[in-house]
């Protein structure tokens, strides 16, 4: 059972790793603030999530658990806001060009 | 493992720093800056100084950072006004070379000076944790942190409230004459339907949990009025922000009431020491626990009101609406 769990934890938080480097890959790479924001978020949801995701069996009590979800629920509010404030600025700022 | 963790986390600390000093855009610099804080966050996480890495992430990464991203741009604002009136192509540096010269003499110097007092520090450096440990059941506050803090230093931590009301008298006296006693200029959000102010709706509830939290854990375990404070002042700014609640005239009696409270109690307590046990801030027999706990509670809206002022910056309204 553990080891199962354990290969679930190898498997979700390595595609959550590269959930990572193909934000950051995509934030230094693509063209403009609309499509490196698209990047960046991938980043921090997907990738967040699942090496959330694979920690969870890891931890020992629901509490700690509930709290590492609790973390990315968070994490996915802000990075959420801040990237529509960012996105809205851009568009703005393209208006007024 | 561990090792080369830490290998890999002081390479990106000194190379973020290198960054922060050579980016010619000064909003870049900020940016490395608070990358950097983040990053020492984790260097005091892996050196188990909890309360110092919460120290360091609240004030140092967040609250500098934000105080640093508003004074970048309005020195770009400010620069681009004057590449408007002289009608001139802004130099790329913004000061002659004898000065930036200088500049970089002077800090090297302070560098240099720093690195210097390091290493040539004792392997075994004079400690009084020996003495906290043996004294601690006194205070009755189980985090060392904290009784330092409030009762083996408690004059420090006294003058730290001060100081934070001094910057922030410092922040008023800024504003222009015809503002005086009006409200600080944040930048608001019109938009009442907007994504910012939906986070100030959501985000508030959950951050002052998390604040006093934060706050009344500081007893027993990392944590204390100052982290809880600032996550607290973060979430007043954030309503703030998005023109939810305006910003309190400064010349309000009840702010200032509230801004000098927190230090007025802690003198009160300082000075019922030298009748009750014959020095300043001595806290009586087994009443240590109660009164530290009395300073804090009375600290942390103080400590609140002055921090979130301080990021609001000095008034740029007049007294009227």
């Amino acid at each position: 059972m553990s080891a199962v769990l354990d290969l679930f934890t190898l498997i979700a938080v390595t595609a959550g790793v590269f959930f990572f480097l193909a934000g950051t890959v995509g934030l230094l790479r693509f063209p403009d603030t609309l499509t490196r924001l698209h990047a960046i978020t991938k980043a921090d949801n997907l990738g967040l999530g699942l090496v959330v995701l694979g920690l969870v069996p890891q931890v020992d009590g629901v509490v700690t658990g509930l709290k590492l979800v609790v973390i990315w629920l968070l994490l996915m509010l802000s990075a959420g806001s801040v990237s529509q404030l960012i996105a809205r600025l851009a568009r703005d700022s393209d208006l007024r060009q | 493992m561990t090792a080369s963790l830490n290998l890999i986390l002081a390479a990106l600390i000194l190379g973020l720093a290198v960054w922060t000093v050579i980016a010619r855009d000064a909003l870049a610099a900020v940016m490395g800056f608070i990358a950097y804080g983040l990053l020492l966050t984790l260097v005091w996480v892996q050196l188990n100084g909890i309360d110092v890495a919460l120290t360091e992430a609240a004030i140092g990464g967040g609250l500098t950072g934000a105080l640093l991203i508003g004074a970048a741009t309005r020195l770009r604002r400010g620069k681009a006004a004057t590449a408007a009136v002289t009608a001139s192509t802004p130099s790329p540096f913004p000061s002659p070379l004898p000065v930036r010269l200088l500049a970089a003499i002077l800090s090297a110097a302070v560098s240099v000076a720093l690195a210097i007092c390091v290493l040539i520090l004792p392997e075994q450096g004079p400690t009084l944790a020996h003495q906290v440990a043996a004294n601690i059941a006194d205070t009755g506050v189980g985090n060392p942190i904290t009784a330092v803090l409030l009762a083996f230093r408690g004059m420090d931590t006294l003058l730290e409230a001060i100081v934070l009301l001094f910057a922030l008298i410092g922040v008023w006296s800024l504003s222009p004459d015809g503002f005086w006693g009006g409200r600080p200029g944040l930048q608001q959000q019109k938009d009442p339907n907007g994504i910012l102010a939906y986070t100030a709706r959501i985000l508030p509830p959950l951050g002052i949990i998390v604040g006093s939290y934060i706050f009344w854990v500081g007893a027993d375990h990392p944590g204390g009025k100052f982290q809880g404070a600032t996550i607290l002042a973060s979430m007043w700014l954030l309503v703030m922000m998005a023109g939810l609640a305006d910003a309190p005239r400064i010349s309000h009696s009840w702010l200032r009431a509230g801004l000098v409270a927190g230090p007025l109690v802690f003198i009160a307590i300082g000075f019922a020491g030298v009748f009750t046990v014959g020095h300043f801030l001595g806290y009586p027999q087994g009443y240590a626990k109660a009164l530290i706990i009395a300073i804090e509670l009375a600290l942390m809206p103080s400590l609140t009101l002055v921090l979130g002022l301080l990021l609001a910056g000095a008034p740029q309204r007049g007294a009227e609406p």
